[in-house]
């Protein structure tokens, strides 16, 4: 070995500029619907009116969360966690299937990041102008333009802070509160800081989010097989590629690829599809939509680089062999598991009861001995509706003969409203054994019978 | 202020968080490059080979991701800076977990003082007959009374009876406030002594029962008490009947703070009681107090 000479590597470099250029087709329409639905829903959904308030609010303040007709507590938290296990159970399924078409097509990165183009496009110019532009030295032009796409920028991230916020703050005060800039300093914080993260990912960070932020990108590989759609370029019938020969619309060389690169230059992430799948690659097939319009153009068949399975393209499967390779086992596990849980979730919030109690008896005293030698022991009931209703409710006990409430037996509630109740339970002299004694204690709304709830609780009879 | 004995620990403390600090910085600094020998052409890889021809590609990282590990160590002394963290260092914001505790208080208090306030300014009465006010003295009630006298106000063995007619101090609306405001301290010193023989103090026993016509009195033995009782009438009274400006009990009706049979009584006489009502002046606050008060007054005065 001659003296090797050393060479500094480093291990961070500056970022590459991307300039993706604008791709038009079924995909990329495929792709606006989905902007549209997510982002009306995103911002539309806080100005709904229901029962005269805000039909989707979290109200961490007062720990509850509205959704439409639906009240939730501190208490059916549990929810929450079913409604993140749904989410994940439905993206595995979806990426076993599909590949990364929730990454390509609805993921808020995706999503802003393509709003954020539509912009950058619609005042810098297309691909080639932006590039120039980035070669040219400083000047008023160049400049002007920069700052009125920042402005809009920050305009989309601000209202989209401000929208977020809507969801935890009633939206309506809160637009009230814009005008003097009268927000509180949480909601200052949370305004600015999200809309700062959504400039500063879709407008700054864009590919660099998926390739080295996003932790699900990182395990989505553990859910693809050999029969996940992925967005492939079909070598076979690609290669060798070259320039386009005038007669048959083919390459000089034969294969059915052209070498016009606009399959690169679509490409959000800026990476050469032709080189096979990469882990930077999300699927958005934007790549597709370009070579499409290029094969039409040429007058080939479509299809050139398309959603296919790694096992279509090296075994040379038709789409209906696709199709029929897609329920596998690990596909119908996911279906099971998904099924499941939203089975479970849906059928436990159709059966809850929005009335809770909790018996709590009184530590300080033993049961006491009152006139004729009943015994006394006393609750305090924590009750609390849930509903938006108020009710009036009854309070009952049993579980010894002759045990009975000594004080009001109804109670009314606002809606979700939470109170204490003391309550005194007597039972006459003899029932009972000495020690503890179990009871009942059961809560009824006078007005809807199926509003009932009951709780456990222990009477002591003292020696 | 300072949690150690010594200077040591907080030392140890220093150095290791700032050897710590720095030692990521430097770790940071000498691997985001370094140098590997060239063997054929331009290096693509970070030159580790294992497995005789296995390499690592270099793949590098953004920059402004470096940027953002160098950032997270000015955060981090900063941080150190304005926070205790470094050993017994209070850190220039001076910020503790009892200012943050008071603080919060205070913002309660400025939310839901007025609120107290308002009912301060009226009439105790007036205040019972609020069935807001009603409500957030039951709630005062539940949190801060409820372990002695029960959530029904109903006491105790050794906690009175809140619901009742019969009061040790006075049932007056301001009688209670004073005696929530300053507590109150009951002594029944030991009698048994001044009695006589244990025959006299159950003589007596047996007297005191007579008086609210227990029909567990034994006549011939009260009688002999009676004789006995003028040992007691200094704060009972003659008749028995209690004053209130002592705290003494009335021991001619049939409440009985620590029971009514003639084995209690004879042991209140022998060994005395000692009661405590704490007080709750400096501690709920006066506006709060008086809420307090007039739920604890319409308790027994059930003019809602
Ligand atoms: S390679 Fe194609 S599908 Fe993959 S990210 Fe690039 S444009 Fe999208
Ligand atoms: S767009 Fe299609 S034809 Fe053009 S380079 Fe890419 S694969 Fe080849």
């Amino acid at each position: 070995m001659n003296s090797p000479e050393p060479q500094v590597i480093r291990m961070y470099e500056a970022r590459q500029e991307i300039y993706p250029r604008e791709a038009r087709g079924r995909y990329a329409s495929l792709r606006w619907l989905c902007v549209w639905l997510t982002q009306l829903t995103f911002y539309g959904l806080p100005w709904l009116t229901w029962n005269g308030r805000q039909a989707v609010l979290f109200d961490l303040v007062t720990r509850k969360f509205y959704l439409f007709g639906l009240v939730l507590w501190p208490q059916d938290f549990i929810y929450l966690a079913a409604l993140l296990i749904v989410c994940a159970w439905l993206l595995f399924l979806v990426t076993a299937i599909a590949g990364r078409v929730w990454c390509g097509f609805s993921c808020p990165q995706t999503v802003y990041t393509e709003i954020f183009l539509w912009i950058e496009r619609k005042i810098e110019g297309p691909r080639s102008a932006r590039m120039a532009m980035a070669k040219q030295g400083p000047s008023l032009k160049k400049y002007s333009k920069k700052t009125a796409k920042h402005l809009a920028w920050g305009v989309v991230a601000l209202w989209t802070g401000f929208t977020f916020v809507g969801y935890f703050t009633p939206i309506k005060l809160l637009g009230a509160a814009t005008f003097t800039l009268a927000f509180g300093p949480w909601e200052w914080f949370w305004v600015l800081f999200y809309a700062l993260a959504t400039y500063g990912n879709a407008g700054w960070l864009r590919e660099q989010v998926c390739k080295y932020m996003c932790p699900y990108a990182r395990f989505q590989s553990s859910m693809f097989d050999r029969d996940t759609l992925i967005v492939t370029y079909d070598g076979k019938r690609g290669e060798p590629r070259g320039k386009v020969a005038k007669n048959t619309g083919k390459s000089i060389n034969g294969g059915s690829c052209i070498d016009c690169t606009m399959c690169v230059q679509v490409c959000p992430t800026g990476i050469d599809i032709r080189n096979g799948l990469q882990y930077e690659c999300i699927g958005c097939a934007a790549c597709v939509d370009a070579c499409d319009s290029v094969m039409d153009k040429v007058n080939q068949p479509r299809g050139l680089i398309r959603y296919s399975t790694d096992r279509a393209v090296v075994d040379g499967m038709t789409v209906h062999d696709i199709r029929r390779h897609a329920m596998r086992p690990r596909v119908l596990i996911y279906c099971a598991g998904l099924l499941l849980v939203v089975l479970a979730v849906a059928s436990s919030l159709a059966l809850r009861t929005p009335l809770k109690m909790d018996v709590i008896r009184d530590r300080g005293s033993m049961g006491r001995e009152v006139d004729g030698g009943a015994i006394e022991n006393v609750y305090r009931l924590q009750i609390m509706n849930t509903s938006e209703r108020g009710h009036r409710y009854r309070i009952a006990a049993r579980g010894l003969p002759g045990l009975a409430l000594a004080t009001a037996d109804e109670v009314t509630l606002e809606g979700t409203e939470t109170r204490a109740v003391p309550i005194r339970l007597r039972a006459p002299h003899g029932a009972g054994q000495t020690g503890s004694n179990k009871i009942t204690v059961q809560l009824t709304a006078l007005d809807d019978p199926a509003l009932t709830v009951s709780e456990t609780a222990v009477f002591i009879v003292p020696r | 202020m300072s949690d150690f004995t010594n200077n040591f620990w907080n030392l140890y403390i220093v150095v290791l968080t700032t050897l710590g600090v720095l030692g990521c910085a430097v770790l940071l600094y000498s691997q985001s490059k370094y140098k590997v020998a060239r063997h054929n052409g331009p290096v693509g890889t970070t030159g580790h080979v294992w497995d005789e021809d296995l390499t690592e590609l270099n793949t590098p990282m953004p920059r402004w991701w470096m940027w953002m590990f160098y950032l997270t160590i000015v955060f981090g002394i900063a941080y150190l800076f304005l926070y205790p963290g470094l050993g017994s260092y209070a850190g220039k914001l001076g910020w503790n977990s009892a200012k943050e505790y008071k603080a919060e208080l205070a913002r309660a208090e400025s939310e839901y003082g007025p609120l107290f306030e308002k009912y301060r300014r009226q009439d105790l009465k007036a205040v019972a007959a609020d069935a807001q006010a009603h409500a957030i003295g039951e709630r005062l009630f539940l949190t801060y009374c409820a372990q002695c006298h029960g959530s029904d106000a109903r006491g105790n063995k050794g906690f009175p009876n809140l619901t009742d007619k019969d009061w040790l101090h006075g049932g007056a609306p301001e009688t209670i406030k004073q005696t929530i405001m300053n507590g109150r301290h009951g002594v029944m010193p030991p009698m048994g002594a001044a009695l006589g023989s244990d025959k006299d103090i159950e003589n007596v026993a047996h007297y005191v029962l007579s008086l609210s016509g227990s029909a567990a009195s034994d006549p011939i033995k009260s009688v002999f008490g009676k004789s006995k009782f003028g040992a007691c009438m200094a704060c009972h009274g003659a008749g028995g009947i209690g004053n209130q400006a002592l705290g003494a009990p009335n021991l001619s009706d049939k409440t009985w703070l620590y029971g009514g049979s003639a084995e209690t009584i004879m042991e209140t006489i022998r060994k005395g009681r000692d009661n405590t009502m704490p007080a709750f002046g400096d501690f709920l606050g006066e506006s709060k107090v008086h809420v307090l008060s007039a739920y604890v007054w319409s308790l027994s005065n059930e003019s809602r």
